[in-house]
Parts: C-alpha cells; structure tokens; sequence
C-alpha cells in the first residue's frame, strides 16, 4: 500500500477513534467527582503570591492553609 | 566562569558576522549581517561592563524583562499602527506612493512590514511580556533559566528587526505572515526553542500545585507556534552568504502547508495565546476568579483539538482535493463552540461585578476586546462556509474581518493588559489619567467600528460586482471599475485607522506620565487590595 492511502486509513479510523476518546475522556474528567475543590482552589490562586514568589522550595512543602491565608 | 564564556561566544557572533557581511552577496543580507554584529558587539560591550554582576534572587520575580516588554509593546504598536494608517491611506491615494521611495516605500513593500509589525512586534512583545509575568504569579516561582529572559526579549528584537529591514530592501520568501528568509527564520527557531525552555522550566519549578488555565493557553501558543515555524519554512538556502533560499514545498502542497501554518498563527498566536492573557487578566482587573473553570478546561481542549484543521477553508475553489476543503470549513464551523464558550466564560467573569464596567475603563477595554472575539469568531466560521467564500473570498471583506479580530480583540485585550501591568511594574498606586483612558477607549472602538463597517460596505460590493453578469453571460464590471467604486470606503477606513492610532498614542503618553507623576505605591496599601 502507498504511504498516503495507509496513512489516510489510519487517520480516519483508530486515530480518529483515539482523539476522540481522548476528548471525551477529557470532559469527563473535567467533571468528575470531586474536582470542584481543585478547580476553586486553582481559579482563585491567581490572588496569590502577587508580589514575590512563594516561600520554600516546592509547592508540598509548604501547608496549603498558610497559601489560602494570604488571600 | 559563565559570563567569560559568553563574552567568548559574542565576540565569535561578532566576527563571525563581520565576515559574512563582507562576503554578502545582496544588499538585504549585508544589512541582516550587520544587525548581527552590532547587536553582538553592543552585547559583548555590556557584558564586560557588567562581569559577575548578574544575581538571581530566587525570592522576587524577574520584572525586569516584563518592564522593557511593555515599552516594547507600546513602542512597536505606534509603529505598527502608523504604518498601517500609511498604507491604507496609499490605497486611497495612490499618488502616496511616492516616486523617489519606488522599491522601499510603496504599498507592496510596506504591506508586509505593517502585518508583520502588528502581529509580530506588537503582539509578539505582548505575548512574550505578559507570558513572563503570568507564569512567575501562577506558579509562585521566579523565571526559570537566570538571565536567560533578557536573551529572548533582546533575540526577539533582532527578529523584528532582520524581518522589517528584509521586508523594505525585498527580501522576502512571499509566504503570507512567514515573509522572513531563512536566515531570521533560523534564528528566531533559536529564540523560540529558548522562549519554550524559561516556560517549561518555570512551570515545573513551580510552587503551587495546580498549572492555571493561562498557562496551559501560553504553552499551547510557544509550541504550537515552534511547530508551525519549522515546517512553514523548510526552504534551501542557495547560498551561505545571500539571503535567498529554495523552498521544500511545492505546488498544492506548499498552499496547504502555507494556510495550515497561516490559520493556526492565528488560532494559537493571535488566538491561543491571547486568551492565556484573558484568563489571566480580566479575572484581576475584575477582582473575581473565573466564571467557571470547568468551561476553561473545555475552552482549551475544544480549542486546540478543532483550531489545527480549519487552514483548508483558505483554498476554497483551489487545486486543493475537495474533502479537504469540505473538512477545513467543517472544522471551522465546530470551532463556534469552544469560540463562544471562551467569550462567555470571559465575560461572565464579571456577573456580579457589572457595575465595574461604569467606573473602570481599563476593564471596559477587556470586555469591548471579549466581545469582538466572539464577533470575529462569529464571522470566520461563516466566511469559511464555500458559498459565502465565493462572495468574501479576494476581497475587503476579509481585511474587515481580520481588522475586527486583530484592532478589537488582540489590541484592546493588549491595551488593557498594558493599563493594569504599567502600575504594578512601575509600582505606581494608580494610573495617570482615567479619563484619558476613556478618551482612548472611545476613539479605537470607533476606529474599529468604522474600519469594520467600511470594509464590510465596500467587501460586498467588490465581490458583487466582479460576479456581475450581463444577459449574454459577459462580466459588467472591469476591475479598474470596483476600485473606483471603493474610493469612499477606502477613505472611512483610513480614519478608522487612524483614530485607533491616536488611541494609542494617547495610551503611550498616559503610561509615560504614570511612570514619572504618580506617586510610589505603599506596600499597605496593595496588601488593602489583595485581600479585597
């Protein structure tokens, strides 16, 4: 088979198939159980830290209660 | 030990250069080479001045860079804007195109110049500022990569200028948005693949544990556009010393690489990227966190998923295979999805805060800069339908729609980016002038509405008349005869253009008197404001 026709037939059959699926997957794990919090947490971070960069190294190693506390 | 190695590379850049430069074979590239020497010896020359002086405090962020950015964006909008209003005032009047600049100063040599400058300098700055900014307040972590964010804002302005300086002298590789050869596509390969490493490294230096929605919007945007540059400009240079070079694409495939690169410029440069800046943005001048961050993670999956395949609506009637053509509209009209769910989630971002819109002008801005996304992005899709193509298509009409996208939403989103980074950069406790705001606030949106309505006006009435036939099947209409009819149009668009450029200029001195007039911000007092 010519590189075109097999990539053609790959293209409008498992990929197709795979990025929807992805997307799909996508949605739903937008919504899934329990990312309400998360996703608070992360819309509101942007009034975090506007000044200067957290303290400490990464971002576990500080209680997430002490990062709220400066909203 | 670093900085010696760099003083060693500049001063191999600078050599190396002036070698080339003597060897050049066009004009165009002995100009290019002597950019690159210049701008190696001016590097090299404050780097000794400056030997073991760069510290990186890991505890503030790195604004610096932000701060020449914005003067860069401001600086490079004026000059956009005014060789926009220029050109569009040498359609109207030919007789602008003067003879003494025949071959540097006519309407095809500064076309290029003026989308370039836009899009490029302008928007390209903007992006680049404000994408630094972002990503140091969302992951609460300073830029990653040291001193290496000067390198991409300096690297950038040599881009711009290879690209301007190429374009005047004719040296061009006549793609669409892609005009540099290959020799500032090389190197802005270099500034990019740079551009995307600070990025990357920041986010995963990162100390908060989410990645917020913009800067999944600006990452998209660097690799996206890092991908779409490569394959755009696959090209042969003919020779190591002369600017031109032989494209790898031929035929129907060099068009449908060329709108493939061209569309997504547009869906992730001017589309992409600028709404990492609405995410960010509107939500802080608004003082509320987005509308729904569940519409955010679809905005952008939706966005990226469908935007990649609209570049075949560009060919419509070409030698392109028809399913192409038939998917590329297709796509174009799924893209009103994620579109309109991106405007609503921006301009909903405001419910309960409505009031704001009488009192802040900066705010104002933003949301006019929603709404003409969504106007835009209303009017793509519909262009993209093959029907409507055959009336829009090689006509003004287009040119209105991409004013519409371009001087409403990418500039105004900009213009109020700018508004609220200028204080805070500078660490001023206000703007200059409110009502100057205002005052620029009204003539670009009247600037715009002109443009947009002139060029819809005269779009039509073009691609009626070139379909005009007469009982025996003849074309009523010659050419000449359509120009003659858009003269009046032509003249309502130059004014449109050139309100927006007095905006802007208005813009430029308001932020100027804010950097030298108002007085410093207290500490006390922007701690008041964070905790609302």
């Amino acid at each position: 088979m010519e590189t075109y026709s097999l990539l053609r037939s790959f293209a409008d059959s498992w990929y197709l198939l795979f990025m929807t699926l992805f997307f799909v997957g996508i949605i739903a794990w937008a919504w899934r159980p329990g990312s309400r919090g998360v996703q608070q947490d992360a819309a509101t971070s942007i009034f975090r830290n506007d000044d200067r960069p957290a303290a400490g190294g990464a971002y576990d190693d500080a209680p997430r209660s002490q990062s709220q506390g400066a909203r | 030990m670093w900085d010696y190695v760099k003083l060693i590379l500049l001063a191999a850049v600078a050599v190396l250069a002036a070698y080339a430069a003597s060897q050049a074979r066009d004009l165009a590239y002995l100009v290019h080479m002597m950019i690159f020497m210049g701008a190696a010896a001016i590097a090299f020359l404050w780097q000794i001045r400056h030997m073991g002086e760069a510290v990186h405090n890991q505890n503030e962020y790195f604004d610096g860079v932000v701060r020449y950015g914005v003067i860069a964006t401001a600086f490079w909008g004026v000059v956009g804007f005014l060789v926009g209003v220029v050109i569009a005032f040498q359609l109207a009047f030919p007789t602008l195109n003067f003879e003494f600049l025949q071959g540097y100063g006519n309407f095809g040599r500064l076309r290029p110049l003026h989308t370039s400058a836009v899009i490029f300098a302008f928007g390209g700055n903007a992006l680049i500022a404000s994408a630094f900014y972002v990503v140091q307040r969302t992951t609460a972590a300073r830029l990653f990569g040291g001193g290496l964010g000067w390198f991409v804002f300096w690297g950038y302005q040599v881009f711009i200028l290879l690209a301007a300086t190429g374009y005047v002298l004719g040296s061009t590789q006549s793609q669409e948005y892609a005009e540099p050869e290959w020799l500032a596509d090389l190197w802005l390969t270099i500034v990019w693949v740079v551009f995307l490493l600070i990025y990357m490294g920041t986010l995963i230096k990162r100390r908060e544990p989410h990645i917020y929605v913009a800067n999944w919007f600006y990452l998209s945007f660097i690799v996206t556009i890092a991908m779409l540059h490569v394959v755009n400009n696959l090209a042969v240079p003919v020779s190591l010393f002369g600017s031109t070079s032989i494209p790898v694409w031929a035929g129907v495939q060099s068009a449908m690489v060329q709108w493939w690169y061209g569309h997504n410029a547009v869906g992730f440069f001017l589309t992409a990227g600028f709404l990492g800046m609405m995410y960010y943005f509107i939500p802080k001048q608004a003082e509320r966190p987005v509308y729904s961050y569940k519409l955010s993670i679809i905005h952008f999956w939706a966005l990226i998923f469908l935007y990649i395949w609209a570049g075949p609506h560009h060919l419509h009637y070409t030698a392109l295979p028809d399913w192409a053509q038939t998917l590329g509209m297709t796509f174009s009209i799924m893209l009103w999805m994620p579109s309109w769910g991106g405007m609503i989630n921006g301009l909903m971002t405001l419910s309960g805060a409505w009031d704001k819109l009488r009192t802040d002008p900066v705010i104002r801005m933003m949301v006019v800069a929603v709404g003409f996304y969504g106007m835009a992005t209303f009017e793509g899709p519909m262009m993209s339908i093959r029907a409507v193509n055959s009336l829009s298509h090689y006509t003004d009409w287009t040119i209105g729609h991409v004013h519409s996208g371009a001087l409403g939403w990418n500039g105004m989103i900009t213009f109020g980016m700018l508004y609220y980074l200028v204080p805070r950069l500078w660490k001023r406790e206000r703007l200059y002038s409110l009502s100057l705001v205002s005052w620029h606030f009204w003539l670009a949106t009247i600037g715009i509405v002109l443009y947009a309505a002139s060029m819809w006006v005269t779009g039509i009435m073009e691609g009626l008349m070139w379909r005009q036939v007469d009982a025996q099947g003849f074309l009523v209409n010659s050419f000449a005869d359509t120009v003659a009819a858009k003269f009046p149009m032509y003249v309502v668009r130059g004014v449109g253009g050139l309100m927006f450029l007095v905006g802007a200029l208005i813009m430029c001195y308001n932020l100027w008197m804010t950097v030298r007039k108002v007085g410093e911000a207290k500490p006390a007092a922007s701690a008041a404001v964070a905790a609302e």
